[in-house]
């Protein structure tokens, strides 16, 4: 009997800490410095030789703890910030997992990644943008690559572009949400000017 | 643990395609919120998509090329490289263009202000108007692809020119308020971001996720934490807005309030020295630059001391 509200408060503790809502400017912080740096994570990840999956996943989790420990002080510089945050989670993972060596993690210096030189060039020319974005567009999947360009570029609807393609709009939703995946991939994922 | 991130993934592309597919009601937007709300993982992977799919927006540089060909609406879609020529082609223009302004804006985002007691309006290309109120500072990027504006300080009432490849976008306070064809004000103190809705719809959110859409008469007062949203009258939206007429119209306002509102617009500061005094209810209209003018009146019908101090005039029993 005793138990009850005292594990009632405890869970309702819990459910309150879990509750994720941004801190202003959060959102806008992370696409202008962290998502950037995405291509060169992914560089660093890939030379761990874990597969495809276990890497979105490295990534995925990098984001989260860097986005936890930004939500109460944004860090600052943040590159070396991210890759920080990147190199503990492959020490703990090598640790428990007993896979990858914690030699193989220690050496960031091989990747020559410079910590004190900018970014991505974040304001990139309007056409750089528009090429790269061209290019990632270019190879996505015909039929995607259409649905996108009725959509961004058309300006249609969802129903217009499927009787345009004479699909359903389920398909339609399919080529649409395949092709948000792969351009995220793309534009992030990979070094700019990356060719297939 | 290994594929978690798949599953993810695609859950969030899924919202994110049903957010782009249209008809996003505000309980779908509750949904999203609520999913997003879950855990960080949900979060960052809706952000990076649609970061991603926000930069596939660039592709609308193509359309503007098809439009200023005069090209018929429902022509036959161009064979894509074409397209892309023709895009660059104008960009280049445009950047060239840009290149000859550069000498004398450096960059392609201008700042606007205006002084204590100014007013000015902003005139832009694509036909959106923006009034800045007294002691405003905007920031505008009106680019062929995107329009953004951030207001870093003040007062400013917005006429939006509604084109929905080219979503606009105004950022103030760790807001972001995006316009679906309207008119509105946007107001921010210290602490709070005000959002009135005169016209049409906007959106306004937390900086991202969480987001509210209004209807006309809406008034949605933000803090950093939360945001109220609550129902004004055309009346009540029309004195909101006097400023513009370069007067302020008070419907039983504290005198606290009344002063505070008039010393945005005027160096000289009103101060009330009695709570008692500072609850007092005001009506009337009273011209922006006019403290004088106040002052006589507050003399005159609440019998209050009024004390020229030079940078301040103290209002007292």
């Amino acid at each position: 009997m005793g138990e009850t509200p005292e594990t009632a408060r405890e869970s309702a503790d819990i459910s309150h800490r879990s509750a994720v809502i941004a801190a202003p400017g959060l959102h806008d912080w992370f696409v202008r410095e962290v998502l950037p740096l995405e291509a060169q994570l992914m560089q660093y990840l890939r030379r761990t030789g874990r597969n495809k999956s276990d890497i979105d996943d490295l990534l995925q989790d990098i984001y989260v703890r860097v986005c936890e420990a930004a939500q109460k002080q944004r860090p600052h510089p943040v590159k070396p910030f991210v890759f920080a945050v990147a190199r503990n989670l492959l020490v703990d993972r090598a640790r428990r997992e007993h896979i990858v060596s914690i030699e193989a993690v220690e050496d960031l210096d091989a990747l020559n990644i410079a910590m004190d030189a900018p970014g991505p060039d974040q304001s990139v020319m309007a056409r750089e943008e528009l090429r790269r974005v061209q290019a990632a567009l270019d190879r996505l999947p015909p039929r995607a690559r259409q649905a996108v360009l009725l959509r961004k570029v058309d300006g249609l609807s969802w129903r217009e572009i499927a009787s345009r393609m004479g699909i359903t709009e389920k398909t339609v939703n399919h080529h649409i949400t395949d092709a948000m995946r792969a351009l995220a991939d793309m534009l992030y994922g990979e070094p700019p000017g990356n060719k297939p | 643990m290994s594929g978690a991130t798949e599953t993810v993934r695609a859950a969030a592309a899924e919202w994110l395609a049903r957010r782009d597919r249209g008809d996003w009601s505000e309980a779908d937007q509750a949904a999203l919120d609520a999913w997003l709300s879950e855990s960080w993982s949900h979060t960052v992977a809706y952000w990076r998509l649609d970061a991603a799919w926000n930069r596939a927006d660039r592709l609308g540089a193509l359309r503007q090329q098809k439009n200023e060909s005069a090209a018929p609406r429902r022509a036959p879609v161009w064979p894509l490289m074409f397209r892309t020529a023709a895009a660059l082609v104008l960009v280049a223009v445009l950047a060239v263009a840009g290149a000859q302004m550069l000498h004398k804006q450096p960059g392609i985002t201008r700042s606007y202000s205006t002084a204590i007691g100014g007013r000015e309006t902003v005139s832009f290309a694509d036909g959106s108007k923006i009034e800045l109120n007294t002691n405003t500072a905007i920031r505008a990027r009106m680019t062929t692809a995107e329009r953004e504006i951030w207001l870093t300080r003040g007062e400013a009432y917005f006429v939006v020119k509604h084109d929905p490849a080219h979503p606009f976008v105004v950022y103030a306070a760790g807001r972001r308020i995006t316009d679906l064809g309207t008119n509105f004000l946007v107001r921010r103190d210290a602490s709070t971001l005000e959002v009135a809705l005169v016209k049409g719809s906007v959106r306004v959110g937390a900086a991202h996720g969480a987001s509210r859409l209004l209807k006309p008469g809406d008034v949605a007062v933000a803090s950093a934490e939360s945001m109220v949203i609550t129902k004004k009258t055309p009346h009540e939206l029309a004195d909101e807005l006097s400023w513009q007429r370069g007067v302020l119209v008070f419907d039983n306002a504290p005198l606290a309030e009344v002063a505070a509102e008039l010393n945005r617009y005027n160096r000289q500061k009103l101060v009330i020295a009695d709570s008692g005094a500072a609850k007092l209810a005001v009506v009337g209209t009273f011209r922006t630059d006019d403290v004088e003018g106040f002052t006589d009146i507050v003399r005159a019908v609440f019998k209050l001391r009024v004390r020229n101090e030079g940078d301040r005039i103290v209002i007292s029993r």
